[in-house]
């Protein structure tokens, strides 16, 4: 195998349960995002743009549509004779069979994968965030460095850095403490979870820790090569970086790439960001269509009015249906009349004529209010909801349903009606 | 496999006026995200045939460009693929090709290094969809010889710049009539030809020795008694877009639901080059009505009953109507733009206006140094 200088390793495994219904079918990478892309798309396009072509995608949780969706590697240039992208799945060996327990335990799993391209450097990377990053410049600071351990951090408030993982510099960049979620933070550099590790330390720190339950990058591996007193630097970004992992910050990232000039921009000719495409045919927006704030994917046909939205590929929004301050993934149909207010509706779902959904009272959601909040209606994938139904703020609904599901034709705020989930 | 493909897509034509100077008739933009020849090619694949052969010539940078890699059409395989034939000169031969027959002859030994019993011979400038191997079928349920491709043309077509075909009951050809001033019936040509393949290498030999170059003077017409010649009836939508006027109306069809329900939303597919453009952005302001928008356009004026290629601009107060704005195009704020075609990326300052009219529409052509015009002259499109 040709040598390579680094590769990436891409953690996909996870749920994302904060996200709700979204991924009860999906793993959170695999989730639609800004109308064309799925969240993957992010870090495996910034690893093209970087020319980092070898990418390891490590999957778990309902990896079905993710695998559809990666394939081999087309639409990121990641079909390659040598390297390329590759689906690592937990896999059965003579010792028995074991699920990811954890990031590191996941990649340790894969040690024979990445020493069989003898890299220099190990990019590990999460499938769940929103950001371009030029890994390139990542690398060339771990050089400068002459670095074990080199973690991206951001900048944040220092009032929601307890929030993160936390890191303490020494004023060059090298790191002298960490803090994980600090009631009383030192800094305000937090970690993105991306690293890049010299390979050695790596392979030994995995090998060394490999018996340890759920072992995990934060909470073993940097300490480990802390302890071992590793060369460990904090590279400060300061682009545009989002974690998607709660339906808060999922509807507001879709919602800021409708501003005029958003800070996240997709219309960049040198950074692109890629995907498959399944559709390439135009939208058609009808003669009785408004459309304003929005961004719209490809093969849609609009007849009703949008505003304030993000709409997928091939969704029909028909006559009179209005849609405000909502996200409506591809293949999902608003029926005539239908009204949506902040609402996110997953991918091949129907809602029916008439209908009025995210309106009413504010309650707090009955099952889960951690979730389901933020005065957000969420409906599932491949769901149906029949003609003239009523659905309030903080609900979440999932499945095929019929009237018959909603009492007085309403479901109504904080309602939770999830009626899938059965395999078919 | 019961056939190999052939695309003629050489050809230029005057009558594209300035919207050929930039690129051969085949790789004109249509319906927002494709280009002409993306039709043939995605029959072809739909119809199984899985080696294709496409004959360039005139202007060709755009149309290689375009094909540059097989994969988006399914070509990308170890049986059959993608061949692209331009016209080369060895020790003993230096013309170009001098007509249909002529380049076919040219690359006489992609047949005869087939196995392939049929030839599917369509032209790269056609809007359609077909299953060729329903015309296999017909051509042997016929026990024909050649067949061709018909399709009946509306009132609005200029019927002297088709063969006109005229048929017996059984539907052999009697008559091919080649750009006839009027004619009665409206059953042309299509471009579009299934023969055997022995019988395509023998005939193109007897061309060949003869000094004679058309498919259609040659071969169809001066056969058209001694061999069985057929006419196949296209019945769904066809159009050929090489003159201006029907460029316009053919990417203007596209607004019909109807032709929209065949070639969007029903399947087989039509495939085309990806070009990862974001997802159309509507700004506020933006008003849109009855138009095709495409990926990567930042819409915030008004649009009306247009189509929107890929990556174009409108400025605020800026109107579209009833016009073709072609790819990466910029329409600058309070700019009117009315039955036009803006040639591709063009720059339209702020404030003007181009007008055209319905029976004269007007082909913009203004790169305002955005791009260098001498890069376009030199047909990088």
């Amino acid at each position: 195998m040709i040598k390579k200088e680094m590769i990436a390793m891409l953690l996909a495994g996870g749920q994302g349960s904060r996200l709700g219904v979204l991924t009860q079918k999906v793993a959170k990478p695999a989730v639609s995002f800004g109308g064309k892309y799925r969240i993957i798309d992010f870090p495996l396009s910034n690893c093209i743009n970087s020319g980092v072509d070898t990418v390891g995608v490590l999957t778990q949780y309902q990896p079905l549509r993710l695998n559809a969706h990666i394939g081999i590697g087309i639409p990121w240039d990641l079909d390659r004779n040598n390297g390329g992208v590759t689906i690592l799945p937990p896999y059965e060996n003579i010792g028995g069979s074991d699920w990811y327990s954890g990031t590191a335990n996941a990649i340790y799993q894969n040690l024979e994968y990445m020493k069989s391209f003898s890299p220099d450097y190990v990019l590990i990377l999460s499938g769940d965030h929103i950001y371009k990053m030029d890994y390139e410049m990542l690398l060339d600071y771990h050089k400068a460095n002459n670095a074990d351990v080199t973690i991206a951090v951001m900048p944040v408030p220092i009032e929601e850095a307890s929030r993160f993982g936390v890191v303490v510099t020494d004023g060059k960049g090298r790191i002298t403490e960490f803090q994980e979620k600090p009631p009383e933070p030192k800094s305000n550099l937090a970690s993105m979870g991306i690293y890049i590790f010299s390979a050695d330390l790596l392979f030994e720190a995995l090998t060394e820790l490999k018996d340890v339950p759920g072992c995990d990058f934060g909470k073993h591996v940097i300490p480990y090569a802390h302890e071992h007193g590793k060369r460990i630097f904090a590279y400060e970004f300061n682009g545009y970086w989002k974690d998607v992992g709660t339906l808060q910050s999922y509807w507001e990232a879709n919602m800021e790439l409708i501003d005029i000039v958003p800070e996240f921009n997709l219309y960049e000719e040198f950074w692109k960001i890629y995907t498959k495409t399944e559709t390439i045919r135009p939208q058609y927006v009808g003669a009785g269509a408004h459309i304003e704030r929005s961004i719209l994917g490809e093969g849609s046909e609009i007849e009703g009015k949008v505003f304030n939205s993000v709409i997928g590929d091939c969704v029909t929004i028909e006559p009179g249906a209005e849609v405000y301050d909502s996200i409506v993934m591809k293949g999902s149909v608003v029926g005539a009349g239908t009204r949506l207010y902040k609402t996110i509706v997953a991918e091949n779902t129907r809602i029916g004529k008439n209908c009025e959904i995210g309106a009413g009272e504010y309650r707090d959601n009955a099952v889960d209010p951690r979730v389901y909040a933020a005065e957000l209606a969420v409906i599932g994938e491949e769901t149906v909801i029949p003609d003239g139904i009523r659905i309030g703020k903080n609900t979440a609904v999932w499945g095929v349903t019929t009237a018959a599901d909603y009492e007085n034709g309403e479901l109504p705020g904080g309602g939770y009606l999830v009626k899938g989930g059965e395999k078919s | 496999m019961k056939a190999v493909g052939i695309i003629l897509a050489g050809g230029g034509s005057k009558k594209m006026r300035e919207l050929s100077s930039l690129r051969a008739v085949s790789a004109m933009p249509i319906a927002g995200s494709y280009r002409a020849i993306d039709f043939a090619l995605s029959n072809m694949t739909n119809s199984h045939i899985q080696r294709v052969g496409v004959l360039t010539q005139f202007n060709s940078v755009s149309l290689n460009e375009h094909m540059n890699s097989s994969k988006w059409w399914d070509f990308g395989r170890k049986q059959g693929g993608l061949f692209v034939f331009s016209p080369t000169i060895t020790f003993t031969h230096s013309d170009w090709y001098r007509g249909t027959a002529d380049a076919l002859y040219q690359n006489l030994n992609f047949f005869y290094r087939s196995h392939e019993p049929y030839v599917v011979i369509a032209s790269g400038d056609g809007i359609y969809k077909l299953d060729y191997n329903k015309v296999i079928e017909y051509h042997i349920e016929k026990k024909a010889d050649i067949t061709v491709v018909c399709s009946r043309v509306g009132p609005e077509e200029d019927i002297s710049r088709f063969g006109v075909v005229h048929t017996a009951e059984d539907g052999r050809i009697t008559e091919l009539e080649e750009k006839p001033v009027e004619s009665e019936t409206r059953n042309v040509n299509c471009g579009i030809y299934v023969i055997r393949r022995r019988l395509l290498i023998e005939l193109l030999e007897g061309c060949a020795t003869e000094e004679r170059y058309d498919i259609v003077r040659d071969i169809i017409i001066r056969y058209r008694n001694h061999k069985r010649i057929y006419a196949y009836n296209l019945e769904s939508y066809w159009s050929n877009i090489s003159t201006v006027e029907a460029y316009y109306r053919t990417n203007r069809d596209f607004l019909k639901p109807e032709v929209r329900k065949h070639f969007f939303g029903e399947l087989p597919e039509i495939y085309s080059k990806v070009e990862d453009n974001p997802p159309a952005k509507y700004n506020p302001g933006a008003c849109v009505k009855n138009s095709l928008i495409s990926s990567g356009c930042i819409i915030n004026g008004h649009v009306e009953n247009s189509v929107l290629f890929k990556d174009a601009y409108v400025g605020n107060g800026a109107v579209v109507k009833n016009s073709i704005i072609l790819g990466d195009v910029y329409i600058g704020d309070n700019t009117t733009v009315e039955n036009c075609i803006i040639e591709s990326r063009g720059t339209l300052e702020g404030g003007k206006s181009y007008v055209g009219s319905p029976e004269e529409i007007k082909v913009v052509v203004e790169m305002m140094g955005r791009y260098p015009l001498n890069a376009q002259k030199e047909g990088h499109k």
